[in-house]
């Protein structure tokens, strides 16, 4: 007969059938469950190397990054005082967008935020730089990566409307968990603006190797950007063909734990 | 206007709005809206003016407008002035004496049952904000809330367990392996309940009969729910799914519950179809919240008269006030979850969920808290064991348990089941009646109260294996 715990283990990622010692768990499993958080404390809390990612980035090919920071000075402002990271305390160089010329190719910016996860940002930030490049740069004018510090998905509307952009893609640390610490978060806003609201982004989450992978990711995200040029805007609206997100049955996740909002 | 003077300086506070926030402990949420203390002396001069409000002035001046607001409208149309009538000579300060000196009577149980529906929500956050976490222990666990469907929650002695199987993909095997984890641990009696990743009516369905299968397959008496927005419950009520509870996430203002896409009506509906299903057998409390400091402000439905910021644990505490108005199974505050915005680290966290639990069951609410944190808040097991621990003292009527205390889903650690086990054997506390007789039956139960550790064959299994359970076991046990 087929060993029902392993059965059970096999239709799972959750710890089920851990043993135990007494009603408590084993030695082994709290070590597991000591490591995990560990790594995910670790993803919050470690500082995004900005050097290491622009030398990643640089050896995709990309152009020489911008480095911008939000007005949030510290992790723990950040954690208290979204609003602080959705605002840019550097300035950019302002690029208004051109009039509508039919000659001209869309200009469309990735930005790479640290949010909740530096180590998704630094695991996976410059090879879905290099996916979304592939898959977009037949239909856009792609501009040079923007690295935001101690930033929320908002601050992307700061930064696309300063660079006169059509459409603004966020790459942010999603909240770790303990079975993952380094997802990966990409939002899409057409025209962005300061007041942008959430409804009005598109979201494709859990981009990692193990959960959506970067070219699956890119290609949604390819197609979104190119819908919200048709349809002239994101969000509700257009089609999201990428994975849901969100929880319906518990209370809106805030601010800090959705790095979206 | 209200005034205390600390320290030789006079503060004044301009309406019971603002008293209530600054009179607040400290948490990161009130500072974020706006309405917390500045100084320790400007909140122990507010706990000095609000002890001596009279608890009549709750019945007249309102946090939240009535003319604006439907929950401010139900409570102050469910307020019973007979059973007010006890305390209805005294002021915040005298009812915090009245409880602690009822609660060491041989009667309290009966007498502060009886309290219940003269309290409104504002007057049991204000008392708690005089209280300390002992305090709030002492009383609360004289409190006596017992509700039932297939199995009776809070009987003195128990505590219950929400066995919460949830999958990223909403896959039925998948939550079956869970369930079967929890339940190999004694876990379940308050509901088996799944978050489902997905709204979709069709997947919501899929759900709900694999646990419905599972359930009655092995004449489990407890019961199922999956946690979807309360208008696709009703609509596969009306279709004819096996619906034991209907789940909703609530607020404490008409405004954010409008965020949460629920109002009064869909409520009614849902209580009102329920009822017409009577699927419980030895109660019928069907309806199922969770709630969260936090969750008002987070959807911008925090403000009150005069669009004065009202603080998180008043408006969570009003979220009881219309619970209550439905006769619940179980509420459960998932006070850890929200983020460390509204309850910053491990003490914020611990203090919110004591007063939660307390506040709750003296408005006669069926409590239950999901002992949890989230990897950016300052809190951890440590934390956890803590906050069980007081809860356990404080007679909560059930926790939340997931695998190894790791939800993948959502991204957070609640209980483990071990945890719960442990917890029950220290504080002498059984499952409930109902569940403990199947655990007995199916040969899960020890002599001692506690559960055995049966490895992977024999009678308990057996009887587990049905439904999406049969085919983690391939088939081969069933029969």
């Amino acid at each position: 007969m087929r060993d029902i715990w392993e059965a059970m283990r096999a239709a799972t990622d959750y710890r089920v059938g851990i043993g135990r010692a007494g009603d408590s768990m084993t030695t082994d499993a709290l070590l597991d469950l000591r490591e995990a958080q560990a790594r995910a404390r670790d993803a919050v809390h470690l500082p995004l190397d900005v050097d290491a990612l622009a030398r990643q980035l640089a050896e995709t090919g990309a152009a020489e990054p911008v480095v911008v920071r939000s007005r949030a000075a510290s992790r723990a402002e950040y954690l208290r005082l979204p609003d602080r990271g959705r605002e840019l305390a550097t300035g950019i160089p302002r690029r208004p967008r051109p009039d509508a010329d039919a000659q001209q190719m869309p200009r469309l910016g990735v930005v790479v935020a640290d949010g909740l996860s530096t180590a998704a940002v630094s695991h996976h930030g410059a090879p879905m730089v290099r996916a979304l490049t592939e898959e977009l740069a037949g239909d856009f004018r792609i501009e040079p990566v923007v690295i935001a510090v101690q930033a929320r998905v908002a601050i992307g509307d700061e930064i696309g409307a300063a660079l006169g952009l059509d459409e603004v893609i966020v790459l942010i640390g999603e909240r770790p968990g303990l079975s993952v610490s380094d997802s990966l978060g990409a939002y899409l806003t057409h025209h962005p603006k300061p007041g942008t609201r959430d409804s009005q982004r598109n979201c494709v989450s859990n981009i990692r190797p193990g959960g959506l992978g970067y070219a699956p990711a890119a290609a949604t995200l390819g197609s979104l950007a190119r819908g919200a040029l048709v349809l002239g805007r994101s969000g509700v609206d257009l089609k999201d063909t990428g994975p849901a997100v969100g929880a319906p049955g518990r209370p809106a996740l805030s601010d800090s734990g959705d790095p979206g909002r | 206007m209200y005034a205390a003077t600390v320290g030789g300086h006079r503060y004044t506070f301009d309406s019971l709005a603002t008293l209530l926030g600054v009179a607040s402990p400290e948490r990161s949420g009130d500072q974020l809206a706006g309405c917390a203390a500045h100084s320790d002396a400007e909140r122990a001069a507010a706990q000095r003016a609000l002890s001596e409000v009279p608890l009549t002035r709750f019945l007249t001046e309102d946090v939240v407008d009535r003319d604006a607001d439907d929950v401010t409208r139900l409570i102050l149309a469910d307020h019973d002035r007979a059973a007010f009538a006890p305390v209805s000579g005294l002021s915040v300060g005298g009812l915090r004496d009245w409880l602690l000196s009822t609660c060491v009577r041989p009667d309290a149980a009966q007498v502060l049952t009886a309290l219940a529906p003269g309290l409104t929500p504002e007057m049991a956050a204000a008392v708690s904000k005089l209280m300390t976490i002992g305090d709030m222990i002492a009383v609360s666990s004289a409190l006596r809330v017992v509700t039932a469907f297939r199995s009776t929650i809070g009987l003195p002695g128990t505590l219950a367990t929400r066995l919460q199987p949830n999958d990223p993909t909403d896959d039925p095997t998948a939550v079956a392996a869970e369930t079967l984890d929890g339940l190999l641990m004694g876990s379940g009696d308050a509901v088996i309940g799944v978050n489902p990743a997905s709204d979709s009516p069709g997947t919501v369905r899929a759900l709900l009969d694999a646990l419905d299968d599972m359930r009655s397959g092995a004449q489990i008496p407890t019961q199922t729910c999956v946690l979807t927005h309360i208008t696709t419950t009703i609509d596969l009520m009306d279709a004819g799914a096996p619906v034991d509870l209907a789940f909703q996430s609530i607020a404490g203002t008409q405004a954010a519950n409008d965020g949460f896409g629920v109002n009064l009506a869909m409520l009614n509906e849902a209580s009102a179809a329920g009822a017409e299903l009577a699927r419980g057998t030895v109660g019928d409390n069907m309806m199922y919240f969770e709630t969260g400091q936090g969750s008002a402000l987070s959807s911008g439905g925090h403000l009150g008269v005069g669009g004065r910021p009202v603080d998180q644990q008043t408006l969570e505490v009003r979220a009881y006030g219309l619970a209550r108005h439905y006769r619940p199974l179980l509420l459960n505050t998932v006070v850890g979850f929200i983020g460390p915005e509204y309850l910053y680290d491990g003490r914020q966290i611990i203090r919110a969920g004591i007063e939660d639990n307390f506040c709750g069951r003296l408005l006669g609410v069926p409590m239950g808290v999901d002992v949890c944190y989230t990897n950016h808040a300052e809190a951890g097991p440590d934390d956890m064991s803590t906050l069980l621990t007081l809860l356990v003292a404080a007679r909560t009527g059930y926790v939340i348990c997931v695998p190894g205390t790791d939800d993948i889903m959502l991204g957070y650690q609640s209980l483990s089941f071990h945890d719960v086990l442990a917890a029950r054997r220290v504080a002498g506390l059984r499952p409930a009646p109902e569940f403990e007789a199947w655990l007995e039956a199916v040969g899960l139960m020890g002599r001692d109260g506690g559960i055995l550790d049966v490895g992977t064959t024999g009678p308990a299994i057996t009887a587990l294996a049905h439904g999406p359970m049969a085919a983690l076991a391939g088939g081969s046990l069933v029969g």
